[in-house]
């Protein structure tokens, strides 16, 4: 189980880094006067809960060498299969939630199926389901995700 | 605004551009803003010279979120019920993403009345990169 914040500075500049200028996701004062009746998330915001997960891979871990390029152009040897990357993703919204609140959330495996990819390689995926529930122990979003391991170069974005 | 049962019709359309020509800087703020700091997505040396593609390119949930402006723009602010897709292809810096939904479902159901769309984001050369549904709430 993962707790995850939600803080509105969070909200404000993942809606900026998707290109959305609706006040609803930073200016209070028109999210308090509209129907909403206070700032609310992004649709695809709860993805942000990586920050808060301490084994989340897909960033640098302090003293641990990383995958990305310094003097080398990769930091650690190159994996023997591909890293997995995002195929599918699907949310489930029961309510929408504001800044201030903590959600906590747990995960469980889904199915996981293999297909040849177009290219050659086997392509191997992997379901994950995540329940966010509210305060109270309600579910408010729940997030699958499908994602992708492929035994050549990565062919899926 | 939300839709409104009395206003839609199956088959509408709606469209937006969600982004034109997507900087390498928009990729590192999505990857700032997620905590998804996977180097193909902003590291050039590592995407090119380890990795061995053309360049960098977005994240598919960076993708999904541009697309769900235009999603949001369309059903409202706090209406939607679902949203989900599947990622096509890559999309790689200097792109133009041009998102649009089409209503195939609408549930006049006496408490909930809600509208089903598809929605598709396709790039400059009008090749989708993202495809999936929204379901959200509508007024009545």
């Amino acid at each position: 189980m993962i707790e995850f914040p939600i803080e509105r500075g969070a909200i404000m500049m993942f809606a900026r880094s998707i290109n959305d200028p609706n006040p609803i996701y930073w200016d209070a004062a028109y999210a308090e006067s509209s129907a909403v009746g206070h700032i609310i998330a992004p649709p695809t915001f709860v993805v942000s809960i990586a920050k808060f997960d301490p084994s989340f891979p897909l960033r640098p871990t302090i003293g641990e060498p990383w995958v990305g390029s310094g003097r080398e152009p990769s930091g650690r040897p190159p994996q023997e299969s591909g890293s997995g990357l995002a195929a599918e993703q699907h949310f489930e919204y029961f309510r929408h939630f504001e800044p201030g609140e903590v959600l906590t959330a747990t995960s469980r495996t889904g199915e996981t199926w293999q297909r040849e990819g177009r290219r050659g390689g086997t392509l191997t995926f992997v379901e994950r389901i995540t329940d966010f529930r509210d305060a109270q122990g309600a579910v408010v979003v729940t997030a699958r995700s499908v994602s992708v391991r492929t035994s050549k170069r990565i062919e899926i974005g | 605004m939300a839709l409104r049962l009395s206003t839609l019709a199956l088959g509408q359309t709606f469209e937006e551009v969600v982004v034109e020509n997507l900087t390498r800087t928009q990729m590192v703020q999505y990857a700032g803003a997620s905590g998804d700091f996977f180097p193909l997505h902003s590291d050039e040396v590592y995407a090119t010279r380890a990795a061995g593609y053309p360049t960098v390119f977005a994240h598919g949930m960076l993708i999904m979120g541009l697309t769900s402006r235009m999603v949001t723009d369309v059903v409202g602010d706090a209406r939607l019920t679902r949203f989900g897709g599947r990622f096509l292809t890559q999309v790689w810096p200097g792109d133009t993403l041009t998102s649009r939904a089409e209503v195939v479902e609408i549930v006049n159901s006496p408490d909930t009345p809600c509208v089903r769309l598809t929605v598709t984001t396709v790039n400059q050369d009008d090749v989708a990169v993202f495809a999936g549904e929204a379901t959200a709430l509508i007024d009545r």
